[in-house]
């Protein structure tokens, strides 16, 4: 479904990515970790053109995204993309927020695209909010309404940049439970995640960087009982066990 | 001073009307509205000129905002008087003058409110509506005005008490806005000078005290509003 094919990209001096190739199949499940910095949100960002790249290719569906003739709206609005802080209209209400993007650019009558909202509302568990407005919500209530919103548009692939890092401990659970749900529903789904108990049970595929490469990418099991490279090891020591590591 | 109230009160409010061209505190509060109304879509166009991704669109409207923004309203006045006539081959009367005067001015500034409406929305609220597939313009109307718009009311309020003060400087042209009156006034009177002009600036002060309360209530209230929300 997703080639990328030796994608560079700098932010002027700074080459964020390097050489980066990988194949996503479809109905897939990539957990992308790393340490900060190494590139895996820029990657993430790159997959629906919200940050460019200097060269390489990335083709989804076929198409090469990159390329001159793609409708940029178009093709967005086949990829649901989820941010870390949530991001939802805080002038519109939660239902609004769900249908204002599938009435514009899909055509669905206001009562269809309501329809369609509070159907996907009830999944995440929040129907009875839908008249609430973003600003009423806690932070794990917003991530699943942001989903929802996404989700509203029917994309065939799921991107989910650190969707948990903003909430308090206590609410990760109920967005980590959306995503793997959608995950058993056959969803194709990207997340950049520090979440690695999600990672070991929901993804299909690990996908290690660091310094703007991929190290590693191996099934789950095998990338945290055996990594391969000395970095990985050493990330997977340090968040394992946070006290380890001396302060030089 | 009563009787001076009581003699004048008419013609300080409408000026001559209707027996004349309408004038006075009417017509200043008139041109303050109009100048408003009318700059209101040119600064919402200046604006999001101003930070447009395109060049060609972005560097002359901001040649545009530096010029005007560097030269007094009177220059634009002087402008407008003698620069529109030689332009449309007609004589423009004094209220159109004042009001092009006006638009352009205050457009300039609406220009910069909205550009930091816009600019004061988190980031993240662009690139979701992006993200989502709406196009620029669709992103613009439906996400980012409507909340830079609810948080510039203040601002605007603010533009309006500065429009209402710079409409005296209409006087310069024979506009017969409130301090043309009160200058009429005077010169029929002639032996209360002080009590006119005394008269004439209580009446800005209560107009622009009170709209500058009702700017700060706004502001309250806008506030106030997302800490209940937020806090429900």
């Amino acid at each position: 479904m997703i080639q990328l094919d030796k994608v560079n990209k700098w932010y002027g001096e700074y080459h964020a990515l390097v050489d980066v190739t990988e194949t996503i199949d479809k109905g897939e499940v990539v957990v992308i970790c790393g340490p900060s910095g190494s590139g895996k949100s820029t990657l993430i960002r790159t997959l629906n053109r919200l940050e460019p790249i200097q060269s390489g290719s990335i083709v989804i569906d076929g198409q090469d995204i990159y390329g001159g003739d793609v409708k940029l709206n178009e093709f967005r609005s086949h990829i649901g993309f989820v941010f870390q802080q949530f991001n939802l209209f805080p002038h519109l209400n939660v239902l609004e927020n769900c249908s204002l993007a599938p009435t514009r650019l899909r055509g669905l009558k206001p009562a269809e695209a309501r329809e369609r909202s509070m159907a996907l509302l009830e999944r995440v568990g929040l129907a009875q909010k839908a008249q609430a407005y973003p600003s009423e919500l806690s932070g794990g209530q917003q991530q699943r309404v942001a989903i929802a919103r996404a989700l509203a548009m029917e994309p065939p692939l799921m991107l989910f940049d650190e969707p948990t890092s903003a909430l308090d401990p206590e609410m990760v659970g109920e967005v980590l439970l959306v995503m793997r749900d959608l995950a058993s529903d056959g969803m194709t789904m990207i997340c950049v995640t520090h979440e690695m108990g999600f990672a070991r049970e929901v993804a299909d595929r690990v996908l290690f960087m660091d310094a703007g490469k991929v190290l590693e990418r191996a099934a789950p099991g095998d990338f945290f009982n055996r990594p391969q490279t000395a970095r990985a090891q050493k990330f997977l020591t340090d968040i394992r066990t946070p006290f380890s590591s001396t302060l030089s | 001073m009563l009787e001076l109230i009581q003699d004048y009160w008419l013609y300080f409010l409408v000026g001559q009307y209707p027996n004349g061209p309408l004038g006075g505190l009417v017509l200043t509060l008139l041109l303050a509205a109009l100048g408003l109304l009318f700059s209101l879509p040119l600064g919402l166009v200046f604006g999001m000129a101003r930070i447009s991704p395109y060049r060609w669109l972005r560097w002359p409207v901001t040649a545009l905002v530096f010029l005007v923004r560097g030269t007094p309203l009177l220059m634009v006045i002087f402008w407008a008087y003698f620069f529109l006539p030689a332009i449309t081959g007609q004589k423009t009367d004094q209220i159109t003058t004042m009001l092009v005067a006006l638009v352009v001015f205050d457009g300039v500034y609406l220009a910069e409110i909205v550009r930091a409406g816009i600019l004061g929305l988190p980031k993240g609220q662009q690139e979701c509506a992006r993200s989502l597939g709406l196009s620029y313009v669709e992103t613009m109307r439906f996400i980012i005005l409507p909340q830079a718009l609810r948080n510039m009311l203040p601002s605007l309020v603010n533009q309006f008490i500065s429009t209402i003060k710079e409409t005296s400087l209409g006087y310069i042209i024979g506009l017969t806005e409130v301090s043309f009156i009160a200058s009429q006034i005077n010169v029929q009177v002639l032996t209360k000078s002080t009590q006119v002009y005394f008269i004439l600036g209580l009446t800005y002060f209560i107009l622009c005290f009170g709209l500058s309360r009702f700017a700060f209530w706004l502001e309250k209230a806008l506030y106030r509003n997302r800490i209940v929300k937020a806090a429900s």
